[in-house]
């Protein structure tokens, strides 16, 4: 039974819908990626790669963010946990890529509770910028110790020390696959959160923070927890960034890195399971495009959003969920 | 005679220098249904508010289901078995009704199995008459559904006292008459504390009343009795409403 059409146009009416859609179509947009890679030119292949990257990061901001209703610009901060918790220890200790997977996501872990526990004292505009202080303290704390970082100049992952298990991670074809796993991974586990209890509660905080403690969700504890969440999911991107391209850099601890992923959200769609990857996708292309016509690329490429922010304020996935398909999760 | 589940003891409230609350002692025994009357500013939202955990207490203590909840905040008293409803409607407008009520049956619930909770909801939309509409978006509906929407929310928690703060206010005339049948219906299954303008409903839902006046405890008694009581005649009834 589906639900008729103009119902819930925000939210998916959960409870009425088939259990079985949600699954299907993560499990079809995994698939449709793994089809793809066979047809798709090297080029391609190696945007997409790139994309599934950041998409994990556009997704575990998404929670913060596009569930929670917490609007942090700092982001960045956790990425880059996630890109030199594992890049340091690769680059200054000859680590090899599993353990120092695991010592990045335990540093963007570790990074976003505290974070959490300091900035959940704030709400609102101040959460914002707390968030954005300690990201910019981050950024500076890279560049201080240039020493071991090469701050700005950044330094480079070896390509004999990206090896797992004996796959060659530099190779185009299994850089594909493991930036799809971990992606696949990413889009199955938040497809599965915010059906939980727990993804609910989110979804109430953002929507009436004082109902939801009323109801006697402990509030802080669910924001707490959705920053923990969301930051390491964004350390997971960030590790996986420097591993698959082989590349860490003070850059990706700057203020651009934090306000992407909002861009990404915002474009495919907040709240969304799906949205992030779309918005990564329309935004990489448009700029990718739009700097093959012009030098003044992000001219075109602001116009573009400006549009869309004005005719799909919901973001692209939001407007699918609103015209069509209302069970969107 | 068995403990109150809830009682107050020197209950004192402050705002700067103005004390909305003074010195109030309130003991609601298991199982009734009282209402707490005043004229406006007498402090009954903010009593009620120190009770469910809203609004931190300047002085004195309440306990609930036998224990000291005084410095306990508002979700774990929720979690204890209380359920407030908000004088001014606050639901989860963009969130369909169902999913509104299963927030609700989730939290109360010790193991949320989505029939479970999905059995739950209907139960109680069923009971407050919104079955036909439980996948409609809850800002649609209109004010008068709304208030009852609040109060499934309450019921979805099966609470041992619901606290309910002014739920007729705005309501139309048959909207009262439904909202005083549920009232009548929900007694024998939990304790109710009604915060309520209306005389009518008060007189004819409430088995005990207490009156507050000027932040005290003016009167207290059953709704005969408040009607013969000069000094809530003159603080109250008399300038108002009969």
């Amino acid at each position: 039974m589906s639900p008729p059409a103009g119902e819930s146009p925000h939210w998916p009416a959960v409870g009425r819908t088939p259990r079985f859609r949600s699954p299907l179509l993560h499990a079809g947009i995994i698939l449709g990626l793994i089809v793809i890679h066979f047809i798709l030119p090297e080029y391609h292949n190696g945007n997409l790669a790139r994309i599934m990257v950041l998409a994990v990061y556009a997704m575990g901001y998404n929670i913060l963010f596009g569930y929670t209703g917490l609007l942090s610009l700092g982001h960045a901060l956790f990425f880059a946990a996630g890109m030199y918790g594992l890049g340091l220890p690769m680059h200054l200790l000859g680590a090899t890529p599993a353990p120092a997977f695991l010592g990045g996501l335990a540093t963007a872990l570790v990074v976003s509770a505290v974070i959490g526990f300091l900035a959940l004292r704030t709400s609102g505009v101040a959460f914002m910028i707390v968030t954005l202080m300690f990201a910019q303290a981050g950024f500076l704390t890279v560049l201080l110790f240039g020493e071991y970082t090469r701050g700005d100049e950044g330094f480079v992952i070896q390509q004999a020390a990206r090896q797992v298990a004996g796959i060659d991670l530099t190779d185009p074809s299994n850089r594909y696959f493991a930036a799809l796993t971990l992606f696949g991974v990413c889009l199955l586990l938040i497809a599965w959160l915010v059906q939980t209890p727990f993804g609910r509660c989110l979804v109430a905080i953002r929507e009436n923070e004082e109902r939801a403690r009323l109801l006697g969700y402990d509030v802080l504890a669910h924001k707490l927890g959705a920053v923990i969440i969301s930051g390491t999911m964004s350390g997971a991107a960030g590790a996986a960034y420097a591993l698959l391209f082989g590349y860490a850099g003070a850059t990706f601890a700057s203020v651009q890195y934090s306000i992407l992923p909002l861009l990404w959200v915002l474009l495919g769609g907040a709240g969304t399971t799906i949205g992030p990857f779309i918005g990564t996708v329309f935004m990489f292309y448009l700029i990718d495009l739009a700097s093959g016509v012009t030098s003044a690329y992000m001219l075109i490429a602001g116009l573009a959003l400006v549009l869309l922010t004005i005719f799909a304020p919901q973001g692209l996935a939001g407007e699918l969920r609103r015209r069509l398909m209302s069970w969107l999760p | 005679m068995t403990a109150p589940l809830l009682s107050t003891r020197g209950l004192s409230k402050s705002f700067g220098g103005l004390e909305a609350v003074r010195d109030v002692d309130f003991d609601l025994p298991e199982g009734q249904i009282r209402a707490l009357i005043g004229p406006n500013g007498a402090g009954k939202s903010t009593f009620v508010g120190m009770i469910c955990g809203r609004i931190p207490a300047s002085r004195g203590d309440v306990r609930f289901a036998g224990r000291d909840i005084t410095d306990l905040a508002a979700h774990r008293r929720i979690g204890l078995g209380m359920a407030y409803s908000f004088q001014i409607t606050s639901i989860f407008a963009r969130l369909s009704l169902h999913e509104n009520v299963a927030l609700a049956v989730r939290r109360a619930l010790a193991q949320p199995h989505p029939a479970a909770v999905d059995q739950r909801v209907a139960a109680v939309l069923d009971r407050v008459g919104l079955a036909g509409r439980a996948y409609q978006t809850a800002g649609e509906l209109s004010y008068g559904h709304q208030r009852l929407l609040e109060i499934a929310m309450g019921l979805g928690q099966t609470p041992r006292l619901f606290i309910l703060d002014e739920p007729t206010q705005g309501l139309a005339e048959s909207e009262v008459e439904t909202f005083k049948a549920l009232i009548r219906t929900l007694g024998g299954e939990t304790t109710i504390l009604l915060i309520e303008h209306n005389m009518r409903v008060v007189m004819e839902t409430a088995e005990y009343i207490t009156v507050l006046d000027g932040g005290r405890r003016l009167a207290e008694g059953t709704p005969a009795e408040i009607r013969a009581d000069a000094s809530v005649q003159r603080a109250y009834l008399g300038s108002g409403s009969p």
